[in-house]
């Protein structure tokens, strides 16, 4: 009979604390912090765009930025790479600081920041040249120009973008005959290429189609074992599927910031719940 | 062997999130087939302390419960879920349920067995006790079984048991009856056999639920309520 059994085996195999450990909910001063913004106020001339915002974006993890449009997560994505730099009459308050140096100070070099933050953009911006060449780029201008370290840097980066396969055999044909979801996976090789510390993705998907779309997330999700992720979307259930933590944010302010299982379960505060269960405005 | 249709989504990430939940309640269950296995043995036993690890055992049970649950609300928020994965993760979270619930009703034998321990043994009648025990877990493996495989005719299969589950618990309630109106000296520990089988009775239900739920997964069907001859027929009509 199946009943002549060793005791003990009503503790086989399952190692309770070990499941409970697994089970633990991510927390953010559990993380190392790779960027640290420090009550940042921005101002398009009179207009205040982001009102003393301050978190701790954690190092190799995705975090995603949601809210309505106008909410300000944009804005807050570019001051990343001081993409803001480039608008007349932005004026920014306040740090943010990348491994503890603050990047709006007088000796950074933004050409430097901008090869260790990244950008991706809503809208795939393949330069007009080959497959290859748009991913050489970055690293023609950082002065590589050995044909063999090119080479392999631009097929470890399209492999890491999840394009190698799909290109391989044409990496001399021009980037804008790639479809949508392709030219976006080129643009993020491109962003990788020059092997950054973070990668900025502002709606990276809003122009691709479903298919697209989840072949990006699941880059997303590879890429973040090596990169810091931040991402913006006006999607919240991609930011659900993606992100780690993610922010809340609603006109200017930071509503609520935390896990992302924690934030689409029980969020903290009521105006995050309206968001995302659709019951704002 | 083809790749279950839960593995092949895009996102490597969901994937493995299925597969997580869907393991963690194989484990629940064997967890729970040992609960009532041992729970019987200590009954015929009188062994008190096989009785005790029964019920600490259960704690454990409850414990997968409760992050099973947690699990499956985090998946319904992040992946939003449809078709067969919402039937996957629906059906993983009735299956714990009842998992937990049979659970429970090992706990119940497994008191019954540590109150025995402490009176003199009892051995008539207890033969179709244990027979009755090592069917009803056979039922609750096959149902895990079919949860394992995904697999409607091995589920089908365990609703048809229960039938036969059914039988068998009104021949030994009958049996112990007897014993009463012999000699009502053995009211009390009969009563508590009673209770006892009584338990095994409803863990054969529970086994039965858990089979109407891979009937769901696996064929979109609600099965549960119907007579056995509708549900045979519904799984073998979309097959």
């Amino acid at each position: 009979m199946t009943g002549v059994q060793e005791k003990t085996s009503l503790t086989h195999g399952l190692d309770m604390d070990a499941i409970a450990r697994e089970h633990a909910p991510m927390r953010l001063e559990d993380e190392t912090i790779a960027l640290e913004v420090d009550n940042l106020n921005l101002y398009y001339g009179e207009k205040r765009a982001l009102h003393g915002v301050s978190m701790k974006i954690p190092k190799k993890k995705v975090t995603a930025f949601i809210g309505p449009s106008g909410c300000g997560k944009s804005t807050l994505l570019r001051c990343f790479n001081r993409m803001n730099d480039l608008i007349d009459g932005c004026r920014i308050e306040g740090q943010i600081r990348l491994d503890g140096k603050n990047i709006f100070d007088r000796d950074v070099d933004i050409a430097m920041l901008r090869r260790r933050v990244g950008m991706v953009f809503q809208k795939p911006n393949p330069f007009p040249k080959s497959i290859y060449e748009n991913v050489a780029y970055g690293l023609r201008l950082a002065g590589i120009n050995k044909k063999r370290t090119l080479d392999e840097t631009v097929e470890w980066a399209l492999k890491g973008a999840a394009l190698w396969e799909e290109v391989k055999n044409r990496l001399d044909d021009s980037a804008l005959g790639l479809s949508g979801g392709q030219q976006q996976r080129l643009v993020i090789a491109r962003a990788i290429a020059i092997q950054p510390d973070v990668i900025l993705l502002d709606e990276p998907c809003s122009a691709l189609d479903p298919i697209s779309t989840l072949k990006v997330e699941e880059l997303i999700t590879e890429l973040k074992n090596n990169y810091t992720i931040v991402i913006v979307t006006h999607n919240m259930q991609q930011a659900a599927r993606v992100s780690d933590y993610t922010a809340f944010m609603y006109v200017g302010d930071l509503i609520e910031y935390g896990n992302t299982d924690q934030l689409f379960t029980k969020p903290a505060k009521k105006q995050t719940e309206d968001y995302i269960t659709g019951r704002y405005g | 062997m083809n790749t279950p249709g839960y593995k092949t989504h895009i996102s490597s990430q969901f994937n493995a999130e299925l597969e997580d939940v869907r393991q963690r309640v194989l484990a629940m269950g064997g967890l729970v087939e040992q609960q009532i296995i041992d729970a019987t043995r200590a009954l015929m036993d009188a062994d008190h302390a096989l009785g005790q690890e029964v019920m600490r055992a259960d704690a454990k049970v409850n414990q997968l419960e409760v992050y099973i649950d947690e699990e499956c609300s985090r998946i319904l928020a992040r992946r939003q879920p449809t078709a067969s994965d919402l039937r996957l993760v629906y059906a993983v979270i009735k299956t714990i349920t009842d998992l937990e619930r049979i659970g429970d009703e090992s706990n119940k034998i497994a008191r019954m067995a540590s109150d025995l321990s402490h009176q003199e043994r009892f051995s008539d009648g207890m033969v179709e006790v244990q027979h009755l025990s090592r069917h009803v877990s056979q039922m609750v493996h096959d149902a895990l079984d079919a949860f394992a495989r995904m697999d409607a005719e091995t589920a089908l299969a365990v609703a048809r048991e229960d039938q036969q589950i059914d039988r068998e618990y009104e021949a030994l309630l009958r049996q112990c009856i007897t014993f009463m109106m012999e000699d009502p000296r053995t009211i009390r520990r009969v009563m508590d056999i009673i209770w006892s089988v009584r338990a095994l009775e409803r863990i054969g239900d529970h086994a039965k639920n858990i089979a109407e739920y891979v009937i769901y997964f696996v064929k979109g069907k609600d099965v549960r309520h119907l007579p056995l001859e509708d549900v045979e027929r519904q799984v073998k009509e979309s097959s």
